[in-house]
């Protein structure tokens, strides 16, 4: 990390702290916004979120390895969360996660190399009459199948990228 | 369905981690707290204070709960489940190390169901630890063992782990990490967080992959730990314990050529008699002295010389820093704190840096004894220091950090060879085949011989205050130490309260000793003490780094504790009788039975000052020639401290 980033994401952390008011009830929401915002809870930000709130970089590494919606190390721009429970495995999975992982060229834990997405699997999202569901960041997807995997990465490749880009000549254009 | 019959009416339960001891609870009527609530207990009724656990109810009515994540120094956790009782009304088994009593209640803590449920729990706890007796330090002195043979384990009903999983983290120089063993009970992280306010420890992760981990589960020597061992003495297995270097010792006590000399601290003398069934508080000092000699050590000396030493040199830093304070104008210099522990040392080193110009320079007595041993005895006795092994027995894991700190080579060369724990010491005498506690006793070897009671009082919080006490008055007013305090006494230093404090005002004048002759030729002391005239000392004394960091904290603020002249810092609860070095198990009561056997050691001995002891004062005539913090003393026994920061990335 370059000494002018830690700089500016102390400076960014000393900010959201003050509207937490420093105190230790604040650190959920705090972790989620840096997750968000830099796809990862880095060492650095762990350390600088136990100074401002007043307790250990330990504890802070304790709750953000405890959630699985934080990581510690850098996630894709997307991540799909295939649910992994009975009745989505019931419902067929197997073959969504097969079809995932061909699509994307990784296997489940990894992220590709544009660090466009992650695929991982999680615990039941409710969503047990309607499998296999899985989640791309916060958006849900109920009854898949192995053919809508590549149109659900088509509509996400589009929204960033080189594809978003080529996407925004063409409307320029027309 | 689960019946919905019996809503909980208790606002805390045992699913609520609960950060302090329940003694205000919010369920129930207010008017309820403070009052006392009938329960029964296995057909014994008795009558508790609202909230009290029913834990804590049972052991007054003499009913004996297991426990494993308990621990009366620690806050609650309920996490290990295995002093679950029956509570009438309550639908499942409750924990009672964690159940407030608010209402009258009838509890059962045996039945058919509390004892399945119990030896399910260790059979679970068993399930994940990689447990190998016979090859484990703590053999016989394991609570999850006692506990597996109290509740008759005979098989292994959900399997048994083979072959270690994780590696055994052997980084520090004080403390290893076998995860393998461990159990979850996260005593070590409530020990870490809350009793010395260091937070090396977390529980990470989730479920069947929950561990024990430091920060991002790095190596411990990487992390910011002070080595105080407090972990190690309150674990119920095996998990944490101190480096043991007995092997390495036992191969120089092997070689004819080495000439392997031990120092022993004041602390294990007071606890190694545990280690072989003695009550807490039975005090062994001769007889360990035979034992370690028969052991195969070449000389046993006593480290509170080098305490009285200590006493001297820190003394005279005292007056020298107050003197520059109160006459010359010079800021930033007190209070003065000690630096015998070397885990306060090690924690203001990381967390208070900027007042490490207060931290006094003198080392610890145990690096100062290794000073002296590698240079003056070895001169004294002619013997080439390159043979000397020279080996300390410690209450303390931290001492072996010290030892290993690059500056200790005042002497040329590695001035304590090892540290040795209370315990690796007590294991070596049993490996030599000696029964401690039936040994003729012996006095220490000359040339440094018996040392006074204030170097004895070490040992215990606010022992060093009071030893300085007795000597600053004494050389300050001229009048002796029990005409200020009764028997020399300074009872308000005394006892485990968190935090001390007190004032002296110096009643009288007296002369100058002669010893700081070179001290005032150099402009470093008036010639008379006059500019002392109607002040009052204050002091304070802390012990645990928790109290520590409030006391820091107070100071930084500038609260009462700023104003104070000489503060005493000890890193573990209790002083170093209660340090991470010494037996398993430690509660308050057997701190306190250490505490009560060195100042009862104290009362019975003839000399119990440090400025009185002989081999102290023929030091200063051999070989520290110049006095008191005088050049040669600067050499040998004073040191300089590094600002580490509490940055992990």
């Amino acid at each position: 990390m370059l000494a002018t980033e830690r700089e500016s994401l102390r400076h960014e952390i000393a900010e959201l702290a003050e509207k937490f008011e420093h105190k230790r009830d604040g650190m959920m929401p705090m972790l989620e916004t840096i997750q968000e915002k830099y796809r990862c809870v880095s060492d650095f930000a762990m350390q600088e979120v136990a100074r401002q709130l007043g307790v250990f970089p330990t504890e802070v590494y304790g709750v953000v390895s405890f959630y699985s919606f934080l990581s510690t190390e850098p996630k894709g721009k997307f991540v799909i969360r295939l649910c992994r429970t009975l009745s989505c495995d019931f419902a067929g999975k197997r073959e969504v996660a097969r079809q995932l992982e061909n699509e994307l060229g990784i296997r489940f834990g990894e992220t590709t190399k544009d660090r466009l997405f992650s695929l991982e699997y999680c615990n039941c999202l409710g969503m047990c009459d309607n499998g296999p569901a899985l989640l791309v960041n916060n958006d849900v997807y109920t009854r898949v199948h192995p053919e809508l995997v590549s149109d659900i990465l088509e509509k996400y490749r589009r929204m960033f990228g080189p594809a978003s880009q080529l996407e925004e000549m063409e409307a320029h254009h027309a | 369905m689960p019946e919905k019959k019996h809503p909980n009416k208790v606002a805390v339960t045992s699913a609520v981690p609960t950060s302090e001891k329940p003694h205000v609870v919010t369920g129930g009527k207010p008017g309820d707290i403070g009052g006392l609530v009938s329960v029964k207990i296995d057909d014994i009724e008795l009558k508790v204070p609202f909230g009290t656990t029913i834990l804590e109810a049972a052991k007054t009515a003499g009913i004996r709960i297991p426990t494993l994540c308990y621990h009366e120094d620690l806050c609650l956790a309920g996490v290990c489940r295995i002093c679950v009782v029956e509570v009438a009304k309550q639908r499942t088994l409750q924990t009672s190390c964690t159940f407030p009593i608010t209402e009258p209640i009838t509890v059962t803590t045996t039945s058919q169901r509390v004892r399945q449920a119990r030896r399910h729990v260790l059979d679970l706890l068993l399930a994940k630890h990689y447990g190998e007796c016979y090859s484990c330090f703590r053999n016989n002195n394991c609570e999850l063992q006692a506990l597996a043979k109290e509740y008759g384990v005979d098989f292994f009903r959900f399997g048994h782990v083979e072959k270690p999983k994780y590696e055994v983290d052997r980084s520090s120089y004080s403390v290893v990490r076998d995860m393998n063993k461990c159990v979850l009970c996260r005593r070590c992280v409530r020990t870490c967080i809350d009793l010395q306010s260091v937070g090396v420890l977390t529980a990470a992760q989730r479920s069947d992959r929950t561990r024990i981990e430091t920060f991002l589960d790095r190596p411990l020597a990487d992390v910011i730990c002070i080595n105080c061992g407090q972990c190690i003495n309150r674990c119920p297995t095996g998990a944490l314990r101190a480096k043991d270097p007995s092997d390495e010792i036992w191969a120089a006590i092997d070689d004819p050529k080495k000439h392997v000399v031990m120092q022993t601290a004041p602390s294990p003398r007071a606890a190694i008699g545990e280690e072989f069934g003695l009550e807490p508080g039975t005090s062994v000092t001769q007889e360990m002295n035979t034992a370690i000699r028969r052991a195969g050590f070449d000389m046993v000396f006593d480290t509170n010389t080098t305490a009285d030493l200590t006493i001297l040199e820190e003394g005279t830093e005292l007056l020298h820093r107050l003197y520059k304070a109160l006459v010359q104008g010079e800021k930033g210099i007190l209070p003065q704190f000690t630096s015998c522990s070397p885990g306060w040392v090690k924690f203001i080193e990381h967390f208070y840096p900027e007042f490490l110009p207060c931290l006094s320079t003198c080392k610890s007595p145990q690096q100062m004894f290794g000073a002296l041993i590698k240079t003056y005895y070895a001169q004294k006795q002619g013997i080439d220091p390159a043979d000397i092994v020279s080996v300390s027995l410690m209450p303390c894991s931290a001492k072996k950090f010290e030892a290993n700190r690059p500056e200790m080579h005042a002497s040329g060369y590695k001035d304590v060879d090892y540290g040795l724990t209370t315990r690796e010491m007590a294991q070596m005498i049993k490996e030599a085949g000696i029964d401690l506690t039936r040994l003729p006793k012996s006095h220490f070897d000359l040339p440094f011989g018996d040392a006074s009671g204030a170097g004895l009082i070490f040992g215990a919080t606010g022992g060093v205050m009071e030893a300085a006490i007795r000597t600053v008055v004494e050389v300050v007013t001229g009048l002796k130490a029990e005409q200020v305090f009764s028997d020399a006494n300074v009872i308000p230093v005394r006892g485990f309260e968190g935090i001390k404090y007190m004032e002296i005002a110096i009643p009288q004048l007296g002369p100058v000793p002669a010893l700081f002759n070179s001290l005032i030729k150099k402009g470093k002391l008036g010639a008379t003490w006059d500019w002392l005239k109607g002040a009052t000392l204050k002091i304070a004394v802390a012990h645990g780094t928790a109290n520590a960091r409030k006391l820091m904290d107070d100071i930084k603020a500038g609260g009462k504790f700023s104003q104070c002249h000489f503060i005493e810092v000890m890193a573990c609860p209790g002083g170093c009788l209660g340090g991470g070095g010494q037996p398993i198990p430690t509660s308050p009561s057997i701190r306190a039975a250490r505490a009560k056997a060195i100042y009862g050691e104290d009362m019975g001995l003839a000399l119990r000052k440090s400025h009185e002891n002989p081999h102290v004062i023929k030091l200063y005539e051999e070989f520290l020639t110049d006095g008191p913090c005088g050049e040669q003393s600067h050499k040998y026994l004073h040191t300089h401290y590094t600002p580490r920061g509490d940055y992990l990335v």
